[in-house]
């Protein structure tokens, strides 16, 4: 850099004032405004008592519930009667009555082993004591009358809480050790009993098996093809219900896509009425946008609870819900459009003596259309996203069935794989209708 | 249309080009038909599917949609503003129907906010903050998404990718997982509300800085500036005022998703409203509805306005039909 001279600098400085005389606004607007939010953020952090509620939040749990999304727990209560060892599944069992678990495996003599990812980590479990082998190494966890007691300087994985005594296997698991019983934790990655349920006769194939089920091999059910049978079992999947989440995910698109189809048929005349330079009636014009403001103002979320209180749950809530929001929004949108059109083909089709209707058929319509369709299809690809959290405060699909999932708090795998499927749908509509819009209008206007 | 051939007589070229424009339009006409037929039956089997999976059907329910109606009034006028500032009911009898005093908020020992619109200032901080994280990150993850300022690497395709399924991504879910962890309050609706703005208001900002024009970043680049430089003051200044737009607009839609997350455990209006039309209380949940709306709209009101003044008429209509 070289200097400039106090001459040329004089010569600048008069040239380009208001380069430097900016006013104050433009010289500390930034950081003020920087600042000013910052101070609104700090004091929402109060207001929300954000601090508070974060040192209170069960972030053990979250935790769980994070591994619950792509992995499944195996939960037996190893009992101890009669000086064996008896396990003991919950209803949710992921297991058939009598299968071979290759990491539970029973003695002779009433003892029981469980395995934790390799032979190095696992129990043996008898009624008097637990050995545990962490890497190796045994621990003896001994079971006393009332109690279970952790070895002196037993390492970190194994902790005495109490009358009982954890043990912490990692990602693997975890075990519970009582005075009359052990609590297993098995946790392997995937989803348990995806494709059939326990009790399902085809329990146990795999994908790959199923597919060499359904074109060869002998019928499983003679009164059914296989490819019948499987598909009826995959759907009545009691665990994982598919057919009663792909049910509830066709109601939410059925939900968006009848409600912005009649939201459209019903403000596409309407928006010929509010359009200034179509209806030259300044009340009428007027009475029609206050009214698409208002039905466009109600929330969404007013609408679908109203409704849901007269129709009852389900699909029809909100495809009225949708409708009512729609019918504003899109006929806001439409009359705007209308109101930009070019004059000239409407004074066109008005010189050679066409009917009003014939005016607005050739002359008003073929200029918009590929409008009204692209923002009804922009609508329509939105909606199928709000679809799920209206249906989520009572008018039934797909989001309702996502709020039940997460109120057990233990069924975070089907909330996962109900996140998959409307992810996917999301993505197909999104590309489909981007597709279609920009053949409709080209590139630069979607 | 008119048929044109009748008049005068055409060339031998012309009755080609008008057999041409009319086997044209035939084709149209009949793709038109397909097309309207295909929809309209898609339609009606819809409509029907809906009507079997509803708990009731549409023409049983009607009458009850209208007994609701009609039963769902307050006693009198004056309750919806009663219960609006949470002034005493001359009908109170002790039950929590007509009891609106008791959650008044005092902020001294005589001057209160009522209980409402305390839940409604709830609902719109909710959407203020998370419109501004999730633009600050969308403003800070927008760059890395243009073409033109990244090309076209693995940094971009991760970028968009990010942004998608942020965007696609359920927001009652995101409620849902950490009202299991936090407990219901205000948070679980901050974080989906702003992840959601992350992904919508990243796509449009960088869709913005996309058609920015390039010769600023050309003269900067060509004394030497770094990425980071070039960005500031070649990027920024240009595309500020849409961004500063867009957040607007999304400020509205986000007003009205934080209602809507609110009435599946984020707390505000939203879980207000459910519970007052689920107890059949009729003032109040009229009274809701006409602070939502007159909300809703002076926000649009005053956003339009704002907007307008940044970014001129042009850019304000642009803006609308993007977002």
């Amino acid at each position: 850099m070289t200097a400039i001279s106090a001459a040329e600098r004089r010569r600048l400085e008069g040239k380009f004032p208001e380069v430097f005389r900016k006013s104050f606004l433009q010289r500390y607007g930034l950081p003020v405004g920087i600042v000013l939010t910052l101070a609104y953020l700090v004091f929402c952090w109060f207001f929300f008592g954000v601090g508070p509620a974060l040192q209170n939040g069960k972030w053990d749990r979250a935790s769980i519930y994070i591994q619950d999304w792509y992995s499944w727990r195996a939960q037996p209560r190893l009992r101890f009667e009669d000086g064996a060892v008896v396990p003991q599944w919950s209803s949710r069992g992921q297991y058939p009555q009598d299968a071979v678990i290759d990491w539970l495996t029973p003695h002779a003599n009433g003892s029981m082993t469980v395995t934790f990812g390799s032979d190095a980590d696992r129990l043996e479990i008898t009624p008097q004591v637990v050995t545990v082998y962490l890497a190796g190494e045994p621990h003896l966890v001994m079971i006393g009358e009332d109690a279970a007691t952790a070895p002196e300087n037993a390492p970190a994985a194994i902790v005495q809480d109490r009358q009982k005594v954890i043990v912490d296997f990692g990602f693997e698991g975890q075990a519970e050790i009582r005075d009359n019983q052990v609590a297993v934790q098995r946790r392997f990655l995937g989803w348990a009993n995806f494709l059939y349920d326990p009790r399902s006769p085809l329990w146990g194939h795999d994908l790959f098996s199923t597919v060499g089920l359904v074109f060869s091999g002998e019928r499983v059910d003679p009164t059914r093809s296989n490819a019948q049978l499987v598909l009826n079992e995959w759907l009545g999947n009691r665990a994982w219900q598919h057919g009663d989440i792909l049910a509830k995910l066709m109601q939410t698109l059925v939900m968006a896509f009848v409600g912005t189809l009649l939201a459209t048929l019903v403000a596409f005349p309407l928006a010929f009425i509010a359009a200034r330079n179509i209806t030259l009636n300044r009340p009428a014009n007027w009475l029609m946008k206050r009214f698409f403001d208002f039905i466009r103002s109600v929330d969404m979320l007013i609408w679908a609870l109203f409704f849901t209180r007269g129709f009852g749950p389900g699909p029809i809530p909100g495809i009225a819900a949708i409708f009512f929001t729609d019918t504003g929004a899109l006929g806001k949108v439409y009359a705007e459009a209308l109101e930009n059109i070019d004059d000239k083909q409407r004074d066109g089709m008005r010189s050679v003596g066409a009917s009003p209707a014939a005016v607005n058929r050739y002359g008003v319509v073929p200029q918009v259309l590929p409008v009204f369709v692209s923002q009804s299809l922009y609508f329509w690809e939105s909606n199928t996203r709000s679809a799920t959290v209206i249906g989520a405060v009572g008018a039934g699909g797909i989001g309702l069935k996502l709020l039940e999932a997460m109120g057990t708090n233990s069924d975070w795998d089907k909330v996962a794989y109900m996140v998959v499927l409307i992810l996917i749908v999301v993505f197909l509509f999104d590309n489909l209708s981007t597709g279609i819009r920009m053949r409709l209008i080209g590139r630069q206007t979607h | 249309m008119a048929d044109v051939a009748q008049h005068q007589p055409l060339s031998p070229a012309g009755e080609t080009i008008l057999r041409h424009y009319r086997s044209q339009v035939l084709t149209r006409r009949i793709y038109t038909v397909i097309a309207v037929v295909g929809v309209l039956v898609a339609l009606g089997a819809a409509m029907s599917y809906a009507n079997a999976a509803n708990s009731g059907k549409f023409f049983e329910r009607l009458p009850f949609m209208f007994d609701f109606l009609k039963n769902f009034v307050p006693r009198d006028p004056f309750e919806i503003f009663r219960a609006m500032f949470d002034l005493e009911s001359p009908y109170f009898d002790g039950s929590a129907k007509y009891n609106y005093t008791s959650a008044r908020i005092y902020l001294t020992d005589t001057f209160y906010i009522p209980y409402f619109i305390y839940q409604l200032i709830v609902t719109v901080n909710i959407a203020i903050v998370s419109t501004i994280i999730g633009g600050a990150l969308a403003f800070c993850l927008c760059f890395f998404a243009a073409t033109n300022l990244v090309g076209a690497g693995a940094v971009r395709w991760f970028a968009r990718r990010t942004m998608e399924v942020l965007r696609a991504f359920p927001e009652i879910v995101i409620a849902g997982l950490l009202t299991a962890v936090l407990s219901i309050g205000p948070i679980a609706a901050i974080a989906a509300v702003s992840l959601h703005t992350i992904g919508a208001l990243g796509k449009l900002f960088f869709e913005v800085v996309e058609n920015a024009d390039m010769k600023p970043d050309e003269g900067l680049r060509s004394v030497g500036a770094t990425w980071l430089e070039r960005v500031r003051f070649a990027i920024v200044p240009q595309v500020m005022p849409n961004f500063v737009s867009y957040s607007l607009l999304r400020l509205e839609i986000n007003v009205r998703a934080s209602t809507i997350i609110g009435a599946v455990g984020g707390g505000g209006i939203g879980e207000v409203f459910r519970l007052s039309i689920g107890r059949d209380y009729a003032a109040q949940t009229y009274a809701i509805i006409i602070l939502l709306l007159v909300t809703i709209i002076a926000i649009d009101q005053f956003s339009g306005w704002l907007r307008r003044r940044l970014v001129g008429s042009q850019g304000f209509e642009l803006g609308r039909a993007a977002a």
